[in-house]
C-alpha cells in the first residue's frame, strides 16, 4: 500500500477526515521552511502538499501569489524543493507528501528526470494545477507508471458527463476545489459541499478532500464531518506573511495548524 | 491546393504539432470545450458570418486600404512596398477585428459580462469599444508599467464605460494582467466571458482569433491580385502574441512563393536579455494555457520581457508560430528598440502616416530586406496599428537622446 493508502486507511479505522495543509517550499526561506515543514506532522497534519513556487501561479489568490514570490526570492528552486523532500523523509517515513504547483518548472526540469528524483526523494503524490486530463500523457500517465499517485482537482464546474473523464487515472485522492475562483477567496456553504460530496462518491471509492476558503478550525471541523479530507492552505500561508521573524513564522504555522488538527480531531465522523 | 497544407491545424486537441493544447485548471475546462464547441458551429452559421461581416464594413471600416508607400519604396531603392493599412481601422488598429468576432459569440452564448487583458492598450480600447456597441459590462486589466505608459488609452477605455483594473504583481505588464484576467475567469466561470486579444491561450482562442484576423491576408491578396495581378513575394509583421501577423500569413501560408517573415521585438538587443524575442531567445514551455516557446530563466521560472512597445512586451508567443518556426515555413527575425523608433520616424516623415511602434518593428526589418531586393519584388508590411497612443513615449524618448547630446 501507498503511503497514502495507509493514512486514509488508518484515518477510516480512527472514523476521522485528514488534515491535509499546504505551504509553499522556501517560504520565506529554505531553512524557515524546512522547520515547518518537519514540525507539520507532530503539529496534526495527516498529508502534506507542498508548494512548488512559480513565477505565474494564474489559479492562486494573493497569500499564494506572494507565497511564491518570497519563496522564488529567497533563490527555491526544484533542485531544492526535492533536498527538502529528502530532510523531511530523513526524519519521517510515514506521512504522506504531496508536490503541488504548476506544470512548466517540472516541463523545463524535465519529466522523466522530475519523476525519478521524486520517487527518491519520498514523494508520494503530485496536484499540477494547469495539466487537466486532457494532457494525461505529458506528466500524469508516466508519473501513475512510477508509482506516483496523481491527484486529480474536481470543480464545481465539472459536470456529470466531464467527471469520469477526470477522474479515470486520478489515484491518491480526489481534491474537490469547493469554489469556482483562486485560493484563499470566499468558502462554499455546508450545503454545496454536502451535495458535491454525494455526487462525487457516485462516481469514485477515493478518499475526498476539500480546500478553498477554509481558514479556520471550527470550519475545518464542520467540512470535516462531509468528507474524508480538509485541506487549508492560504491561512497558514498568511502566517508566514504577517510573521514579524522567521521563529515567529514556525511557531504560527505551527500553532494554527494544532487548532486545525483539533478542529477536525472534534468532528467524529 | 497543395498537397500538404499549412492551414489545417490545430488538431481536435488544439496542437500545432507539438505547441498549443489546454493547459487550464480544471474550472476553466468545461467552458473552453463549451467555447470551442460554440466557435465550431458559429463559424459555418450564415447567419453569424453575415453579421460580422456587416459590423466588419460597417463599423470597423474594412476593407482596409492596400495602399503603394511610393516614398518608402524609393527610400529603400528596392523592392515595392505596399503597406496594409489595419491602422485606419475603429480604434487605430488590428485589434478591432478579433473584438468584434468574440463579442458576437460571447452574446450568442449568452455571457454578459466581458474581461480582457491588455498591454499597449489597443486591445483593452477595441473591447472596450464592442462592449459599449453591445451594451455589455467590461473589466480590462492592465499593468501598472503600462497604465504609466499609455495613459491616454486608459482614459479611451474609461471614456467606453470599461473599468479598468490597475495589475501590480511581476513587473505590472501584459503578462501580469493575463493571469489576473484569468484569475477573474476561474472566479467567474459562468457569467463571464474572456476577450483574449492574440493568437495565445488555450484552445480554441489561437484558432479563433487567427480566423478573424485572417481577414486581412484574404483583403491583401484580393488587393494585390487587383492592383499587381499576382502575389505578393514577401509578407513581414511584428509579433507579440502575433495575431496580426498570424491574420496577414495564414491566407498565404500554401503559397510556397511567399516568403513570410515575423519580426519580434530586440528591445536593448538579444544578447543583453531585455528583449521579448521569444522564439529567437526562449525555449518551449507552458504558460496561459498553451504548450509554446517562452523566455524562462534555468529554473524553468517565466523571465519578463522588455520591448519599447508595450504591446509586444510579452514572453511568450502564439503556438501556432512556434510551430512555423519549428517546421521553418516563416523566418523569425527580431528589431531592437533603437532600430524601431528609427524607423518610426522615416515612416513619419516620408509618408506622414504616424505607425505605432509595434509596427514600427515591422518597418524596420521592411527597411533592411527591401534594399538589397529587386524593384519587381512585391512586399507587404502589415502597419497594424496607429503611433497616437506612443507619443509619450516616443517624446520621452527624444528627450533622452537630446540631453545625452547637450
Amino acid at each position: 500500500m501507498s503511503r497514502l493508502q495507509t493514512r486514509f486507511a488508518e484515518l477510516k479505522q480512527a472514523d476521522r477526515a485528514a488534515l491535509v495543509t499546504f505551504v509553499t517550499a522556501g517560504d520565506p526561506d529554505y531553512e524557515t521552511s524546512l522547520a515547518i515543514l518537519k514540525g507539520l506532522p507532530e503539529a496534526g497534519a495527516d498529508v502534506i502538499e507542498l508548494g512548488m513556487p512559480f513565477t505565474d501561479p494564474m489559479a492562486d489568490g494573493p497569500a499564494i501569489q506572494l507565497a511564491n514570490i518570497r519563496a522564488l526570492g529567497a533563490g527555491q528552486n526544484l533542485v531544492k524543493t526535492l533536498r527538502m523532500v529528502r530532510a523531511f523523509r530523513e526524519g519521517d517515513r510515514t506521512t504522506p507528501l504531496v508536490l503541488m504547483g504548476y506544470f512548466n518548472p517540472i516541463h523545463y526540469y524535465g519529466v522523466e528526470r522530475f519523476i525519478a528524483e521524486a520517487r527518491e526523494a519520498g514523494v508520494d503524490g503530485l496536484i499540477v494545477v494547469d495539466l487537466p486530463p486532457e494532457h494525461n500523457e505529458d506528466l500524469c500517465d508516466p508519473a501513475q507508471a512510477a508509482g506516483l499517485d496523481f491527484i486529480r482537482l474536481t470543480t464545481p464546474t465539472t459536470d456529470d458527463k466531464r467527471l469520469p473523464r477526470v477522474l479515470a487515472g486520478s489515484s491518491g485522492f480526489v481534491y474537490y476545489v469547493s469554489v469556482a475562483g483562486v485560493t484563499g477567496a470566499h468558502a462554499a456553504s455546508l450545503e454545496h459541499v454536502e451535495q458535491a460530496v454525494a455526487r462525487l462518491r457516485r462516481h469514485t471509492d477515493l478518499p475526498l478532500c476539500i480546500g478553498f476558503g477554509i481558514r479556520s478550525p471550527e470550519h475545518a471541523g464542520s467540512v470535516a464531518r462531509l468528507a474524508e479530507g480538509v485541506v487549508v492552505g492560504s491561512a497558514l500561508v498568511d502566517r508566514i506573511a504577517k510573521a514579524g521573524s522567521k521563529e515567529q513564522a514556525v511557531g504560527d504555522v505551527l500553532g494554527l495548524c494544532r487548532e486545525l488538527a483539533e478542529g477536525v480531531r472534534r468532528a467524529r465522523r | 491546393m497543395t498537397e500538404t497544407s499549412y492551414r489545417t491545424g490545430p488538431d481536435e486537441k488544439g496542437l500545432f504539432g507539438r505547441f498549443g493544447g489546454q493547459y487550464v485548471a480544471e474550472t476553466l475546462m468545461p467552458l473552453i470545450l463549451d467555447l470551442a464547441e460554440e466557435y465550431e458551429r458559429a463559424k459555418v452559421d450564415p447567419a453569424f458570418l453575415e453579421e460580422l461581416a456587416y459590423f466588419q464594413r460597417d463599423y470597423v471600416g474594412r476593407p482596409s486600404p492596400l495602399y503603394f508607400a511610393e516614398r518608402l519604396t524609393e527610400h529603400c531603392g528596392g523592392a515595392k512596398i505596399y503597406l496594409k493599412r489595419e491602422e485606419l481601422n475603429h480604434t487605430g488598429a488590428h485589434k478591432i477585428n478579433n473584438c468584434i468576432g468574440q463579442i458576437l459569440l460571447a452574446r450568442r452564448m449568452g455571457k454578459q459580462r466581458i474581461i480582457a487583458e491588455t498591454g499597449a492598450g489597443m486591445h483593452g480600447v477595441a473591447t472596450a469599444t464592442v462592449a459599449a456597441r453591445f451594451g455589455l459590462q467590461c473589466v480590462i486589466y492592465m499593468g501598472t508599467t503600462d497604465i504609466d505608459r499609455q495613459q491616454a488609452n486608459v482614459f479611451r477605455m474609461k471614456l467606453l464605460g470599461a473599468e479598468v483594473i490597475p495589475v501590480t504583481a511581476g513587473t505590472g505588464t501584459l503578462k501580469d494582467a493575463m493571469n489576473e484576467a484569468l484569475r477573474d475567469w476561474v472566479t467567474n466561470v459562468e457569467t463571464t466571458f474572456y476577450l483574449i486579444g492574440t493568437v495565445a491561450g488555450p484552445h480554441p482562442y489561437p484558432a479563433m482569433v487567427r480566423d478573424f484576423q485572417a481577414v486581412i491576408g484574404k483583403e491583401t491578396r484580393e488587393q494585390l491580385i487587383e492592383k499587381e495581378g499576382r502575389l505578393p513575394d514577401s509578407l513581414v509583421a511584428c509579433i507579440g502574441g502575433g495575431s496580426n501577423a498570424m491574420g496577414l500569413f495564414h491566407p498565404f501560408l500554401d503559397e510556397p512563393g511567399v516568403k513570410i517573415v515575423g519580426v519580434e521585438a530586440a528591445g536593448h538587443g538579444i544578447e543583453t536579455g531585455k528583449h521579448a524575442a521569444s522564439l529567437n531567445g526562449g525555449v518551449p514551455g507552458v504558460l496561459h494555457g498553451n504548450r509554446t516557446f517562452l523566455l524562462q530563466d534555468a529554473d524553468g521560472q517565466i523571465i519578463d520581457a522588455h520591448s519599447i512597445s508595450a504591446g509586444l512586451d510579452y514572453p511568450g508567443i502564439g503556438p501556432e508560430h512556434a510551430w512555423l518556426h519549428d517546421i521553418g515555413r516563416v523566418e523569425y527575425s527580431s528589431i531592437t528598440d533603437h532600430e524601431a523608433l528609427q524607423a518610426f520616424h522615416t515612416c513619419c516623415r516620408l509618408e506622414g502616416i504616424i505607425p505605432a511602434l509595434e509596427s514600427s518593428h515591422a518597418l524596420a526589418e521592411v527597411f533592411k530586406r527591401a534594399p538589397r531586393l529587386p524593384k519587381d519584388h512585391l512586399m507587404v508590411v502589415n502597419l497594424s496599428g496607429r503611433g497616437d497612443k506612443d507619443m509619450q513615449t516616443v517624446m520621452h524618448h527624444m528627450q533622452e537622446k537630446l540631453e545625452k547630446h547637450a
